[in-house]
């Protein structure tokens, strides 16, 4: 059984996204995505105010041995960043889904969201990627 | 630590003229307040503290180091004193040329050296280190296409196993790196290169042998299809130890390459650097070469400069990059010879081929077991991950505890729980086979009580680190005791 | 076989094992026609002796001038413990310490190496070596266009005060990213950076701006004045500094308000041989909160399994081999030897011997200067406060003059008549501690008889037209 939460949607790229229903959205990195980096020692954020395109990189997240940047899932304005992480970049191993969020976006487009997927198809591509 | 020596007002006397002169003429506002915090020990409290941390290290001079990619191998201690030769030492940059004809004509030797054993038509010694050659080598290239008013090419391909330092490389010069997958056999998957290549590719990185420890075999048929692209080849040196005086990167048509002559050449790898990293090139990019450069006239040796070669990239370093470096190269190309350089791609080969099939012998897998090893084999410890738990680091810790310097850990990436090998030719047969002996003994511990190798390095002077703790509560310099 | 411990048994075993019935069958995957003859244009190898008697002679070719130039590289004391350590075979065949457990000695020292670094500077960290002080301005401002998250334009301010080599590796190594290196004058009088040349630039977009100290001209900028002026434009400010003008100069760190972000130079000084440019090493300083912004080695202190204290690589993310094609520089190899006798020199030395011999070469210098200034004609051409380098004007041309003194064996200094040809016939002069008042001496007296050969002397009578 999947810890995948239902209510929430993913990039093929490992990030996920919660809507907010305010025309905003909040996005980190899946638990999935955090296993395989191991443990974070450093979280490099958006600027609020940046404008991210879908699928373009507009974070690092880095463990002692990797890299890996972070793709914003949808298109729009940076409006909040989560600047704990920068003292506790672990809170993202801790709780992926939760505290461990990275950034939100006001949604230039809120019909982009329905090309993500959901948690089942999310769980569908862990599973044919190997792991 | 050096400072726990220290007492105020202590001092190496004999090192410092007793009075302090005058710095009347400069201005208070300008002046520091108090000395720096340096150390403040006796000469000898330093040379012992010094002494004892040198114990602390793994070398080549007191242990086994097949480290592969870097060349582990026996550094003559003549090229350091023939180097260290007072005029040598004491000879400044700048100095004229009435002053520098002997050490002028060492590099034009060398130069000319590394242009035959490489096949180029040109080289220039300046690169302080490989990373700064292969800078070199892909600004050359975009110079190339510049001046051809070809300047849509915006890619250089490198293949997914290679060194991280070329697709760095490419992006200093504003190239986008673009990777080639690797085949089954461990060549370059043509098909993937063929779409790859298109108007906009400026060139393409290769290794070869290739950081998988195999002879690229279709490199003709490759280089045929770069040229073709109108791109241009670079050749990464990184593992010309394998081939030197047996095959050219010149005749398998490469357009630039550039050498590490702290591996092929022997010159000491000091820690980390330095190193130097000389570019050779074919005739259509010999005007881009770095300066500066030695030239002989029929009667003395000059240096050719931006002056004389303004469509050069320019200057790397301020002076004519790591000299010293380049000097103890020279010694040890003298001291080998032309048949002693064959005989380095030979030996390097026999020793790396020998070792792997007695590894192969007591139970290790190799990644590419068809394929004839270079200078170096990739050996895959997958199935002792999977079945004993124990992986490719623990192995590696373990053999610090035999007096071994481990294997090259994890790189090249695309093979699982990799060891990738390079014994080099300075080491003698029982030698190899007592390494073979503790890889066997490492195995059956593994086996039997894996605790034992997964809890390694248990005899150094630290145990595993916390490289966790170090990159998140950074420590990068000491602040009293606190 | 030089360097190669292969017995004939040991080959054939060895080659039973493998398989194959000749070293020459381990090459079958190379195309033959790939493979190449004798090489007879290489020379055949020669004993260490022969190469011995070579390299003597060559060695000895070269001679030993007394030495007046610096422009960059400088003639020190270095005591002897620092290379007859710096040589021990642990340090100087060891590679990088990517096997931590087995490599406390070099890492220890590197974490040394940064903790000294940041004292002599006042910065916060240091990484563990760039190639040379050239190249590290080079990554100083790659460094500072990427930190500058405010600046979009590429642009950085450069002086002309600034060695022009220095300037031109720079632009090398910067060029193809786009960035553009936008010179400053100087000011006539001074030498300083002309900061009414620099007011032009204030409210526009700069990454940075590079501030010397000294500068070329050995003459002392004013620092506090510039990073502040630098910080209020929106720029960062990298400072270039000799290390050893850093034990008695006000440190980058502590530079007007907020000190200088960047810090860079050339670490020669500190225990590197002349050798005839290298290798030497360059450093690189900054502010804590850029550190993820530097390119290179950086080694932090961390505890093993059991607490005991120890060293490692940290902050690897930012380097090539993790990172590729987004690392902040291809930087792999460093110049860790160098750093080695840099850190053993600094020990050895302590803040208060270096503040001794920056203050000797100082002395010295001025006391070559007021020895050259007493001839015809010869005259400082800067006023203000200088550090162990400055700028003589000849009554010949710069070329001729340095030429004749080689001819005497005297290394008379730096021609400066290419790089700044406004200056006409000048030269800069350095005489460090090892150039004491005979040395002087015979640099005068040279440099008389060259101006007395080479210069008519002017007529004593003015025409009265």
């Amino acid at each position: 059984m999947s810890d995948t939460p239902k209510e929430l949607r993913y990039a093929k790229s490992h990030e996920w996204l919660r809507d907010e229903g305010d025309g905003t959205a909040t996005i980190g990195i899946s638990e999935h995505a955090q296993e395989l980096l191991g443990d974070l020692v450093f979280v490099d954020l958006p600027e609020v105010g940046a404008k991210v395109e879908a699928g373009s990189d507009c974070a690092v997240v880095e463990s002692v041995k990797a890299a890996s940047d972070v793709y914003s899932p949808v298109t729009g304005e940076v409006i909040e960043v989560n600047e704990s992480l920068d003292d506790a970049p672990e809170t993202i191993n801790e709780n992926a889904f939760g505290n461990g969020w990275m950034f939100k976006v006001k949604l230039d487009d809120a019909g982009e969201l329905d090309s993500l997927l959901d948690a089942d198809a999310y769980d569908a591509l862990v599973a044919e990627e190997g792991y | 630590m050096i400072y726990e020596h220290s007492r105020t007002g202590r001092r190496a006397t004999a090192q410092t003229n007793p009075e302090m002169a005058e710095l009347s003429d400069i201005p208070d506002a300008l002046l520091r307040k108090r000395p720096a915090g340096l150390p403040e020990v006796s000469e000898m409290q330093a040379v012992r503290h010094y002494t004892r941390l040198s114990q602390k290290n793994f070398s080549i001079d007191t242990h086994f180091y097949p480290l592969g990619s870097c060349t582990m191998k026996y550094n003559p201690r003549a090229c350091n004193s023939l180097a260290s030769l007072p005029g040598f030492l004491s000879r400044h940059p700048l100095a004229p040329d009435t002053h520098s004809q002997g050490f002028m004509a060492c590099m034009y030797d060398l130069q000319e050296t590394l242009k035959h054993v490489t096949g180029m038509h040109d080289v220039s010694l300046s690169p302080a280190a490989g990373a700064q050659g292969e800078f070199a080598g892909v600004a050359m290239i975009r110079a190339y296409h510049e001046a051809r008013g070809d300047t849509a090419r915006s890619e250089i391909l490198v293949p997914d196993a290679a060194h991280g330092t070329n697709p760095a490389s490419a992006v200093m010069c504003g190239y986008k790196a673009r990777e080639i997958p690797t085949g089954r056999d461990g060549d370059i998957d043509l098909d993937a290169l063929k779409q790859a290549l298109g108007p906009q590719t400026a060139g393409i990185m290769l290794t070869n042998p290739s950081t998988v420890g195999v002879f690229e075999r279709r490199i003709k048929e490759i280089a045929g299809l770069v040229h073709e692209a109108g791109g241009l080849l670079y050749y990464d040196g990184a593992n010309l130890n394998a081939i030197l005086g047996k095959v050219r990167p010149g005749d398998m048509g490469f357009d630039v390459i550039h050498m590490n002559l702290h591996k092929t050449f022997s010159t000491p790898h000091g820690g980390g650097g330095p190193g130097a990293g000389p570019v050779g090139v074919s005739q259509r990019l010999a005007p881009y070469l770095p300066v500066p450069m030695v030239d002989y006239d029929g009667t003395d040796y000059v240096w050719l400069t931006e002056k004389e070669r303004p469509e050069s990239i320019g200057r790397l370093s301020a002076f004519a990059g790591n000299a010293g470096v380049l000097l103890r190269a020279y010694v040890y190309a003298r001291l080998l010879g032309r048949e002693g350089m064959r005989r380095v791609a030979e030996f390097s080969s026999l020793n790396a081929n020998y070792l792997l099939k007695r590894l192969m012998e007591v139970g290790f897998d190799a990644a590419y077991p068809e394929r004839r090893a270079s200078h170096e084999f990739i050996l895959t410890l997958k199935k002792q991950a999977k079945e004993l738990g124990v992986n490719t680091m623990d192995f590696a810790k373990r053999m610090l505890d035999y007096g071994v310097h481990a294997p090259t850990t994890y790189f090249p990436l695309l093979v699982p729980e990799c060891l990738l090998v390079e014994p080099t030719e300075t080491e003698a047969k029982e030698d190899l086979d007592s390494f073979v002996e503790i890889m066997r003994t490492i195995k059956q511990e593994a086996e039997t009580q894996p605790d034992l190798v997964k809890q390694a390095p248990h005899t150094m002077p630290v145990r595993r680190l916390d490289d966790v703790r170090a990159a998140r509560e950074l420590d990068l310099a000491w602040k009293g005791d606190s | 076989m030089p360097f190669i411990p292969h017995t004939e048994d040991d080959i054939q075993e060895m080659l039973a094992v493998i398989g194959v019935d000749s070293i020459d069958t381990l090459f079958d995957e190379i195309p033959d026609e790939l493979r190449c003859d004798e090489l007879k244009a290489i020379p055949a190898g020669m004993p260490e002796m022969e190469v011995s008697r070579l390299m003597q002679a060559r060695a000895r070719e070269d001679g030993q001038p007394l030495c007046f130039l610096g422009a960059g590289a400088y003639d020190h004391h270095i005591p002897a413990a620092v290379w007859q350590l710096t040589t021990r075979g642990e340090f100087y065949t060891a590679y990088t310490p990517y096997q931590a457990e087995a490599s406390q000695g070099t890492l220890q020292l590197l974490y040394e190496y940064q903790s000294m670094m940041t004292a002599l500077t006042g910065m916060d960290v240091s990484n563990a070596s760039l190639y040379d002080g050239a190249s590290a301005l080079a990554e100083a401002v790659l460094m500072a266009v990427r930190a500058n998250r405010k600046s979009k334009s590429g642009r950085i301010l450069m002086p002309r005060t600034l060695h022009p080599l220095y300037r031109r590796v720079a632009h090398s190594i910067v060029r193809n990213q786009g960035i553009e290196l936008v010179e400053v004058g100087y000011d006539g009088k001074t030498g300083k950076i002309d900061t009414s040349a620099l007011e032009q630039y204030a409210g526009e977009d700069f990454a940075a701006l590079v501030i010397p100290q000294p500068n070329f001209f050995g003459v002392l900028e004013n620092v506090d004045e510039l990073t502040e002026w630098a910080h209020a434009n929106g720029m960062l400010a990298i400072a270039i500094v000799n290390p050893l003008a850093m034990s008695i100069l006000k440190p980058a760190g502590e530079w007007g308000e907020d000190g200088a972000d960047i810090c860079c130079g050339e670490g020669q000084p500190m225990g590197a041989p002349l050798a005839s440019g290298g290798p030497y090493f360059g450093f690189l300083c900054c502010r804590e909160k850029l550190v993820r912004q530097m390119p290179g080695r950086i080694i932090g202190k961390t505890v093993d399994l059991d607490g005991k204290p120890g060293y490692a690589l940290t902050l690897q993310a930012r380097e090539q081999h993790i990172r590729r094609s987004k690392a902040t520089s291809n930087i792999c190899t460093n110049q860790g030897l160098m750093v080695t006798a840099a850190t053993i020199h600094m020990a050895i030395m302590g803040g208060e011997g270096l503040q001794h011999m920056a203050a000797a070469c100082h002395g010295n210098t001025e006391k070559l200067s007021q020895a050259l200034c007493s001839l015809p004609q010869v005259e400082s051409v800067f006023e203000g406060p200088v550090f162990h380098e400055r700028v003589l004007k000849l009554p010949l041309s710069a070329k001729d003059a340095l030429k004749a003194l080689a001819a005497h064996n005297v290394l008379g200094g730096f021609d400066l008549s290419d790089d700044y040809p406004e200056l006409d016939s000048a030269i800069l002069v350095c005489a460090t501690e090892l150039r004491g008042e005979e040395d002087i001496e015979q640099y005068r007296s040279k440099l008389e008889r060259v101006i007395a050969a080479q210069v008519q002397t002017p007529c004593q009578l003015k025409p009265d037209w």
